[in-house]
């Protein structure tokens, strides 16, 4: 499944990322989204559509549901 | 010995510029988060051990791939040096501490650049303090470079730095006769480079809580879908009522000392063009505008304090949508936010937006936020003109400077629609933004920054104002054989001006203002003040807005506010928006679509408020 799938509250981890988006792809990785990453939405934007507030390791890292789908994560944690 | 010159560098939000200020002393802006330093500063210090260091403060970045403007900069710099200097000797590598797993992959990208460097692990009593466990000499180990833990806020906490730095930059002067050579840009495999990060922050970090508490709890309800926005609407509220209510004594106060002063040297002056000039042009001039310095302080207090505090990035996370839904995104609410103490900083921090066109975009709409050298102007006319009547629970003078505000939100926030819809039209950029833990801001580096604000208005007064103020005399007072303002030379050249003016209602005394109102905004205040203390002579006692209340009529008055929504009146805006977009077309097409928007808003108002029998 993709980051933007994941329920509030479920802690899951990277496994890897969409193919064909290079340009974005190389943006997540360098705010540092990386395979087997711990991960967790946070919080939904105003009236529980975008952006979505992730939880990466320690930091807080705000996407659009567009960039997030960009990120697949374990499905079974 | 020549001075070693040696770069800040690292992820934004990881106090680089607080680090900076700590060791140079230096008056950097400081601002808790991403992209706030956007120019590149110098700074000068001495190690205990005797090194001279130019220290050089980059903007905030990942890694070696510029995703805007500020960050192509700094990464250039590093690579290949700039304005026809060589890159820098070597490079303090600064990492939050808190978030060494998601960061330490820059630290390797750095590395790859192949210079000397230090890596400092900042705000390590913060991380600590969460309970984190770091085993720095194993970091060390694995990196291969000297590591150092910093608390860059005290001297303390950074003299372990400075020891480190001392110890290795002995080597790096005999590296200093071959660095001239540029380095090639690696093409770096980013997925092999976090590998190998996560491979190590697993070995030295011992261990690791999750996320700050503090900020976890206050982001429940800060980024909450409901309350979050209805928190954010309350803050902007907050902030301009109290920009007015706070300000009230200290104005008073001012304005009682301006007065004082008129009249002390009034006396004390014999009559004659001098005392004129003192009285008529200085004091009124320049009196009439530094009244107005509580209000701007008061305003980039709160701003200032939403930045340092991580707040700011929240609030563009908020906007994000709306501003979507305009054709803007949430990165350019923090330039249009800044915008409102002043349009230069926020189109200068505009340059963390990557996408072009938005970039573009949001510098074109940036004048139109309420910047706080119109506050003079629209307080003195609603001073004068607004009757401070209650309606309901709110006052009607507060009404109409919120009007004034929302006017110019709106009508930015139309001009951004219309332009994505056809000059800059263009795919969204994407939304990819840290937060940054909340923290208190660092009280020395909260002031320095309110202080440069306070330097640079008092500066303004001081000089542009002070200059026009006497100039704006002579012209207004001279030939002597002019009985009435319409004969002098300000007058005479008013007069052409006026032609122009009369049918959207402005008389010759604002035509004469507007003129020397073109370097800045409150300099038409200065103006008034000047022309009418001339006219006023004696009498005229009561200060400007007295003045303004028997000159004007009503419908006037709405159209100078009106006016003053839309026009283009600063010529360092003008200058900065050329420097920012490059282009002369940009600029010239910035000013004409302002300067028409201010003659149709005045003209519709002054129309509309005639008609209505105002």
């Amino acid at each position: 499944m993709t980051l933007d799938q994941l329920d509030k509250g479920r802690i899951s981890r990277v496994t890897g990322f969409a193919a064909g988006h290079e340009d974005l792809v190389t943006k997540l990785r360098e705010i540092g989204f990386a395979e087997s990453d711990e991960v967790e939405l946070m919080h939904r934007g105003p009236l529980g559509a975008n952006p979505l507030c992730f939880r990466l390791n320690r930091t807080l890292i705000a996407l659009r549901s567009d960039e997030a789908r960009a990120i697949h994560v374990d499905a079974a944690l | 010995m020549s001075r070693l010159r040696i770069a800040l560098v690292g992820a934004p939000n990881s106090g680089k510029s607080t680090l900076f200020n700590g060791l140079t002393g230096g008056r950097a802006k400081v601002a808790n988060y991403s992209g706030v330093t956007v120019e590149t500063r110098t700074g000068w210090l001495q190690t205990p051990g005797g090194t001279g260091i130019d220290l050089i403060d980059l903007p905030g970045i990942y890694g070696l791939k510029p995703r805007s403007t500020d960050e192509r900069i700094a990464i250039d710099l590093l690579r290949n040096g700039r304005d026809g200097k060589a890159p820098p000797d070597g490079m303090l590598v600064l990492i939050d501490a808190a978030h060494l797993r998601t960061h330490l992959h820059t630290v390797l990208q750095m590395r790859a650049i192949g210079r000397p460097m230090i890596v400092v692990l900042n705000m390590i009593d913060l991380a600590e303090r969460d309970g984190l466990k770091i085993d720095i000499e194993r970091l060390r180990t694995e990196l291969g470079v000297p590591v150092v833990t910093a608390r860059a806020t005290r001297a303390a906490g950074r003299a372990d730095l400075l020891a480190c730095i001392d110890a290795e930059t002995a080597n790096w002067h005999k590296r200093d006769d071959t660095a001239d050579s540029t380095t090639e840009p690696v093409e770096l495999d980013l997925s092999a480079l976090q590998r190998e990060a996560r491979a190590i922050a697993s070995k030295a970090i011992l261990f690791e809580p999750t996320m700050n508490r503090l900020t976890r709890q206050i982001d429940h309800f800060v980024l909450h879908p409901i309350i979050g926005p209805i928190i954010l609407s309350a803050l902007l509220f907050f902030m301009f009522q109290a920009v007015y209510s706070w300000s009230g004594p200290f104005m008073d106060a001012l304005e009682a000392g301006a007065a004082g002063l008129g009249q002390l040297a009034g006396q004390l002056l014999p009559a004659g063009w001098f005392h004129d000039l003192i009285v008529d042009g200085i004091i009124a001039g320049v009196g009439s505008v530094v009244v107005f310095l509580p209000q701007i302080v008061i305003l980039f207090l709160f701003i200032l304090a939403l930045e340092a505090s991580g707040y700011m990035a929240r609030a563009a996370v908020l906007m994000d949508e709306l501003m979507l839904r305009v054709g803007l995104n949430g990165r350019a609410f923090i330039p249009l936010l800044s915008s409102f103490a002043c349009a230069i900083p926020g189109m200068m921090s505009a340059r963390t937006i990557d996408n072009e066109r938005d970039r573009l975009t949001t510098i074109m709409v940036a004048p139109l936020m309420t910047c706080s050298a119109r506050l003079p102007v629209y307080t003195l006319i609603i001073a004068a003109f607004i009757p401070p009547d209650s309606v309901g629970p709110f006052n009607l003078q507060g009404i109409v400077m919120f009007g004034l505000y929302l006017t110019g939100v709106v009508s930015a926030v139309t001009v951004a629609f219309v332009l994505k819809r056809t000059v800059t039209k263009g795919s969204n950029q994407v939304l990819i933004m840290e937060l940054p833990t909340y923290k208190l801001p660092n009280p020395r580096d909260f002031f320095y920054s309110l202080w440069g604000h306070i330097r640079a208005f008092l500066k303004r007064a001081g000089t542009i104002i002070l200059t026009t103020s006497i100039i704006l005399w002579f012209l207004a007072s001279y030939p002597s054989s002019a009985t009435t303002l319409r004969e002098s030379f300000a007058g005479q050249l008013g007069s052409i001006l006026e032609k122009l003016l009369a049918p959207i209602g402005f008389n010759l005394e604002i035509s004469i203002a507007l003129v020397p109102g073109m370097a800045a905004r409150e300099v038409a205040v200065g103006a008034l003040g000047t022309v009418y203390a001339i006219q006023g002579g004696e009498e005229n006692v009561d200060g400007l807005a007295a003045a303004l209340q028997s000159a004007w009529s009503l419908p006037t008055a709405l159209a100078f506010l009106a006016w003053y929504v839309f026009a283009p009146q600063c010529f360092a805006t003008l200058a900065t928006a050329r420097r920012e977009t490059n282009s002369w077309a940009w600029t010239g097409f910035m000013f004409a679509y302002l300067m028409v928007l201010a003659y149709v808003a005045a003209g519709a108002t002054f129309w509309t408020a005639t008609w209505l029998g105002l």
